[in-house]
């Protein structure tokens, strides 16, 4: 917005600023939109930085220093959270690494299948289909969470892996997307020339379809990923035994039984920092691959 | 929404490939395929979508018969109940609170949310803004944060004992107010929630404002409008359908709260364990053993989504084809 941009001449194109022209010139900058994304940044960065901070102090330090003072007892608490309970908080965070994995690959695999064909062909049932699953987007988790635990209980899958991972395959919204992408990037006339040359459909699927539409399943597998790895509420219901609690459950937990012992406070500190490095990591790695128009709708063919 | 999937033809429209065998092996696996394609779909859809509902269903008119003492085999049946379980969660004031609560949380959360969101995407968009890169990623980070998570910083955050607030207050002299309790307690959950989902509705406004295309400013400026008519009068009513798709998110992410309050409650005594209609249904399904209660509470805050996502999207193609009418 230039309105509010600090008024200065831009430097002519193909000079350096700041040499023979004379006083070295300021780019211009438009000050208000920078300081308000400056501002919102800071908000969105602070409990990260905080936590990162506190993870470094030990029981002592935690309530007697400044806050965002580092302390001296990140390896006492790493010694410590690698002790409680003979180390189940890596069994959590490997449990939610099995979960997101597994559960993003199969995700993604039935919603490429299922757009491809919604985008590709033309049966009968075709926009029923796409409108049922739709309105699966709409269904609160939790409505289908605690009949899907009763069904579970009579199929006796109750507290396994399974309970957590079956629920979370079928993700509408993942069909959705990879509709979408479908139609935006596989193309009729190359779908008809494998046809031409005698390919099968499975073929064109894999060999022609499957490549084009890789940009859109990477956005998928993230979507589902974090999904999977965020989701609280459907382990919460189906799990009991927390050797297969993943980690958002574990910290939960911990935190429950440390409300009323503060020692147990810099367990779920540290807890809570080495649980966000991952995803953190992760999501900057990967940002740059997500194709961001397709969450927002608005891919062009 | 659909706008995307429905503007194209699908491939083969009007050929209906299925209805042409015309090379005859090729064209049996065509009539085939698709089926066997969304096979896998459609079967998860019927066990964990389809199923449950209809088990929901079934469960919320019926209800436990407790004969005698309750005592013994056969003491307690299961019996037809009509709509005595929905009657019944109708006039619970426990539920109605709950939902009183989280209509006054959702006041907060949809508006500041959102309103956050557009004023970050407008920012973006705007012209000579410095660290675009990084404060795009900055404010989109809290999206990889697990709302437990999430609840559990800003929990701490609040605490007297460790914020840096109440620290500075502290030094200062300045009175520290209870974030966890009462009235505050609305805006320190709002605060969690906003947080977390801005940067995901931001990226989303903004891919939009990045698909108008050049022109159309080009002509406004040429008109002598400032930046603030043109974010004003093309960029938001040109962004609008995303504006739409994020408002109903949000609606629906609101009405489902959940592990926020649930991660706050052992940090604090006011929120109870049926702070919203969700922890309800689980404190009766769970906590109660009460599934038929809990199935009709269910079944409600379902139709309530339903109505208010699909009433809501209705309402906005009904806008927008007057609109493109006009």
């Amino acid at each position: 917005m230039s309105t509010y941009a600090v008024r200065e001449a831009a430097p002519a194109a193909g000079t350096t600023p700041g040499t023979a022209q004379g006083p070295p010139r300021r780019r211009r900058i438009a000050l208000v939109p920078t300081v308000t994304l400056l501002l919102g940044a800071v908000y969105c960065l602070l409990p990260v930085a905080w936590v990162v901070i506190a993870a470094t102090k030990s029981g002592r330090e935690l309530f007697s220093t400044f806050t965002f003072l580092p302390g001296t007892g990140f390896a006492g608490n790493l010694a410590d959270l690698n002790a409680y309970r003979d180390g189940v908080y890596w069994q959590w965070m490997g449990n939610s690494a099995l979960y997101a994995v597994l559960g993003a690959l199969l995700s993604t695999a039935v919603s490429a299948l299922a757009g491809y064909a919604l985008a590709v062909y033309r049966f009968r049932g075709r926009e029923a289909l796409f409108n049922v699953l739709l309105a699966g987007v709409l269904m609160p988790p939790v409505i289908l969470a605690v009949p899907q635990y009763l069904l579970l209980a009579q199929a006796d899958l109750t507290d396994s892996r399974l309970a957590v991972l079956l629920p979370q395959i079928l993700s509408p919204y993942g069909v959705y997307l990879a509709r979408i992408y479908a139609t935006a990037a596989v193309p009729a006339d190359v779908v008809e020339a494998g046809r031409m040359d005698g390919a099968g459909e499975w073929r064109i699927f894999t060999r022609i379809a499957l490549p084009m539409m890789l940009p859109g399943l990477v956005t998928v597998f993230l979507f589902q990923f974090v999904a999977v790895w965020n989701n609280f509420l459907l382990p919460y219901i189906m799990l009991s035994d927390d050797e297969k609690f993943p980690i958002t459950l574990g910290l939960h937990t911990l935190l429950e039984q440390g409300a009323n012992t503060p020692a147990m406070y810099t367990l779920v500190i540290t807890g809570a920092f080495l649980a966000v490095l991952p995803l953190v990591a992760l999501f900057l790695v990967v940002q740059r691959f997500w194709s961001l128009d397709l969450l927002s709708g608005a891919v062009k063919s | 929404m659909t706008s995307a999937t429905t503007r194209r033809r699908p491939y083969g429209a009007g050929t209906a490939p299925y209805a042409h065998p015309s090379p005859a092996t090729a064209r049996k696996g065509t009539l085939r395929a698709p089926y066997l394609f969304v096979l896998p779909a459609a079967l998860l859809f019927l066990l964990f979508f389809a199923l449950p509902i209809g088990y929901a269903l079934w469960l919320s008119f019926r209800k436990v018969k407790v004969s005698g003492l309750g005592l013994g085999a056969g003491a307690r049946t299961e019996v037809w109940a009509g709509l005595e379980n929905y009657t019944d969660a109708l006039s619970d004031s426990e539920l109605l609170n709950g939902a009183l609560r989280v209509l006054g949380y959702g006041c907060v959360v949809v508006p500041v949310m959102l309103g956050l969101a557009l004023l970050f995407a407008l920012m973006l968009d705007a012209e000579k803004v410095r660290f675009t890169p990084v404060t795009r990623l900055a404010i989109f980070l809290p999206y990889a944060i697990p709302g437990v998570v999430a609840a559990l910083l800003w929990g701490f955050l609040y605490l007297p004992d460790v914020s840096p607030f109440y620290f500075v207050l502290d030094r200062l002299g300045l009175p520290q107010p209870d974030l966890l309790d009462g009235g505050p307690l609305y805006l320190a959950l709002s605060n969690i929630a906003v947080w977390g989902g801005t940067g995901f509705n931001m990226i989303v406004i903004y891919t939009a404002l990045r698909a108008i295309p050049a022109e159309v400013y080009e002509a406004a400026k040429l008109d002598g409008a400032t930046p603030l008519q043109i974010a004003l009068r093309i960029k938001i009513p040109m962004v609008a359908p995303s504006l739409v798709l994020t408002f109903f998110f949000s609606i629906i992410a609101t009405l489902q709260v959940f592990s926020e309050p649930t991660t706050l409650k052992p940090l604090t005594n006011s929120v109870s364990t049926t702070w919203s209609p969700l922890m309800k249904v689980y404190q009766d399904a769970f906590g109660k053993g009460d599934i038929h209660a809990a199935a009709a509470q269910a079944t409600l805050i379902a139709l309530v989504t339903l109505v208010l996502s699909f009433g809501f999207l209705r309402a906005a193609n009904r806008r927008n084809t007057q609109e493109a009418a006009r």
